[in-house]
């Protein structure tokens, strides 16, 4: 049991193209940033989103794409989860057997035991306007859960719910995820939703897939600003030779050793910050402008300017003696050894 | 959807809602129309109250041929808003989901009848389904149906003048609706009839209900193309405008009490739509 799939879809300035293989159990997050096309592709999954000629689907080994939507093996979980407003949380978990030809009172024994499944035995009854965000989550993964889809397609499932629901619906919805023995594809814009749920990313730009990977794999060697920013990291292209990386006219010495084009990479926190040139002979020494301060989590988050563009993330007590503001000139460097060069 | 406006109260200055209004006099070129217009729209209606035959009310209310002209009037109309029912919601299912060619002009068809003179309904109806009609020849030829001067005609002038309100009002509702619903529905599933029936039509049964009791009241108050159509037959045909109609030349009594229960209907109707759909949001 296995998803392969070539997703195409051409809109109007737009054009949607990556192929999937997601194996049996596994979960895939789709990552990217907004109008990426990461919604486009669980559509055309669910088929919700007509493809173009040359999309595929196969489920099983069976082709899902000539199916419409209503019979495919897939459960869907929306992003305002879409809970039927005029049915009661049990009757919205019942409603996919229902349609499935199961009886009413089997359908509804079935949909009770998910509820239950989900913590939320005792929301039977209420209506979707009477449950919380994180219940409303939970009501709409049983449902999805209740047809037995042999896909599951996951938009945003995390994205309407507060920072302290979140944290615990997170949680739970990965216990529920490692359960499932099905093919699971999710969306996210959130990497930590993406790294926590998913045993394996596929980064998405511009309808196209720009890096996959494990989620380690993902954050510790991002191949595209947007991946870089998301896990933290500054990013440079560059060409290797040994231990040295050329970046522009600056040259990085790193810990790794390679040849031909590479990517450079270090934490914002492993920049440290001078006003004056430091003694000795640090490498990877630059001179910068800075271009914009502001707080980050503990710390604070200098944009520096310059050869290159990076952020240093560096402790308000540093802040104040150094005696930084915007439009200063600093030197800045960051160690070999936390430098790192990976083939581009 | 087709909504119904509430006069609110006017609160010029210092009301508790008129925060942030801006304050200051209120126009008089815009306050002394606006008071002539409700006069207008009012008097009418206290002048049929003034001179209703208060004294005499509950006897002539229950005389046979009153009673008759109202049973038949709630009867037709509730049948008619039944029929309309059946077809409406089907057609404005068809107008407001699904895209076909020379939807606009069907959309427009459909509400013809409502700014057309009943009474050319009435012509028209008696031109198709008269017994010299384009299908009203056939059907008398074939299966003995005659449909004018009869009680379905009446039920027939009334559908045909009262769908559109329904139509609209419906079509509104769907539109208005979130078809991610209906989406989501048939990602467990459901069958675009089975969507129809337990995603769609309950979510929009506030727009049902609103177009179905204003369709009624258009029913029970249609005379020009039931008049046209169906003739003016106590017992079958002679519904309560009729009535009044007739009862205006002979016993204008008689008309102002027939009025006053048309009236009380209209009253009942827009109060039972005002706090139960119209401001459902």
């Amino acid at each position: 049991m296995s998803l392969l799939a070539r997703l195409a879809v051409t809109r109007p300035a737009f054009e949607l193209d990556l192929t999937l293989e997601v194996a049996p159990g596994e979960v895939v997050a789709l990552l990217g940033p907004n109008g990426a096309g990461k919604t486009t592709a669980l559509r055309a999954l669910a088929g919700l989103t007509a493809m173009t000629s040359g999309g595929r689907i196969d489920l099983d080994g069976r082709p899902l794409h000539t199916l419409p939507a209503d019979r495919r093996p897939i459960g869907v979980v929306f992003q305002d989860y879409l809970l039927f407003p005029h049915l009661s949380a049990l009757d919205n978990v019942a409603f996919g057997p229902r349609c499935k030809g199961v009886g009413k009172a089997e359908a509804r024994r079935a949909a009770a035991a998910l509820l239950e499944r989900v913590g939320l035995a005792d929301h039977a009854a209420a209506k979707p306007r009477r449950l919380s965000g994180g219940q409303a989550q939970r009501v709409a993964l049983a449902r999805a859960l209740a047809v037995r889809p042999r896909l599951l397609l996951l938009d945003e499932p995390l994205a309407a719910l507060d920072a302290h629901t979140r944290l615990e619906i997170r949680s739970q919805l990965r216990r529920h995820l490692a359960d499932f023995d099905g093919v699971t594809v999710l969306v996210t814009h959130d990497p930590l939703d993406a790294m926590v749920l998913a045993d394996r990313l596929i980064v998405i730009e511009h309808g196209s897939i720009v890096q996959q990977g494990t989620p380690s794999e993902v954050a510790r060697h991002p191949r595209t600003d947007y991946v870089a920013r998301l896990v933290g990291l500054n990013l440079y292209r560059g060409v290797a030779d040994g231990t040295r990386v050329e970046v522009g006219e600056l040259l990085f010495s790193t810990s790794d050793r390679l040849d031909g084009a590479a990517f450079v990479a270090f934490p914002p926190a492993a920049v440290a910050l001078y006003r004056s040139r430091p003694d000795g002979s640090p490498r990877n020494l630059w001179q910068a402008r800075i271009d914009g301060i502001e707080r980050h989590g503990d710390n604070v988050r200098v944009h520096l300017d310059g050869p290159i563009t990076a952020f240093a993330d560096i402790t308000p007590a540093a802040l104040a003696e150094l005696d930084l503001a915007p439009g200063r000139q600093v030197w800045a460097s960051v160690k070999a050894t936390e430098t790192h060069a990976y083939p581009a | 959807m087709v909504t119904i406006n509430r006069a609110g109260p006017v609160e010029p200055h210092g009301g508790s809602t008129a925060g942030r209004r801006p304050s200051g006099r209120l126009p008089w070129m815009l306050v002394l129309p606006a008071l002539l217009g409700l006069a207008f729209l009012v008097l009418p209606l206290a002048g049929l109250l003034v001179r209703a035959p208060w004294p005499t009310l509950l006897e002539r209310l229950t005389e046979p041929h009153v009673l008759e002209a109202l049973r038949l009037s709630l009867l037709c109309a509730t049948i008619a808003t039944a029929v309309c029912l059946l077809l409406g919601v089907p057609l404005a299912w068809l107008l407001a989901r699904v895209d076909f060619p020379g939807r606009r002009l069907v959309r427009a068809l459909v509400t013809v009848p409502l700014v057309l003179p009943p009474v050319v309904g009435g012509v028209a109806l008696l031109l198709v389904l008269g017994r010299r009609g384009l299908i009203g020849h056939s059907l008398e030829a074939s299966f003995g149906i005659t449909l004018p001067f009869t009680t379905v005609g009446v039920i027939v002038a009334e559908a045909f003048v009262a769908m559109p309100f329904l139509v609209i009002s419906v079509e509104g509702a769907l539109r208005a609706a979130d078809q991610r619903f209906e989406e989501a529905a048939a990602t467990l599933g459901a069958s675009r009839w089975t969507v129809f029936r337990r995603v769609t039509l309950p979510m929009v049964m506030p727009g049902v209900a609103a177009g179905a009791v204003l369709c009624w009241a258009r029913a029970l108050g249609e005379f020009g193309a039931t008049i046209t159509f169906a003739g003016n037959f106590p017992g079958t045909t002679r519904t309560m405008p009729l009535a009044v109609y007739l009862a205006l030349e002979t016993e204008p009594e008689a008309a102002i009490v027939l009025s006053l229960v048309l009236l009380a209907v209209s009253v009942v109707i827009l109060a039972g739509l005002r706090d139960r759909w119209v401001s459902t949001p």
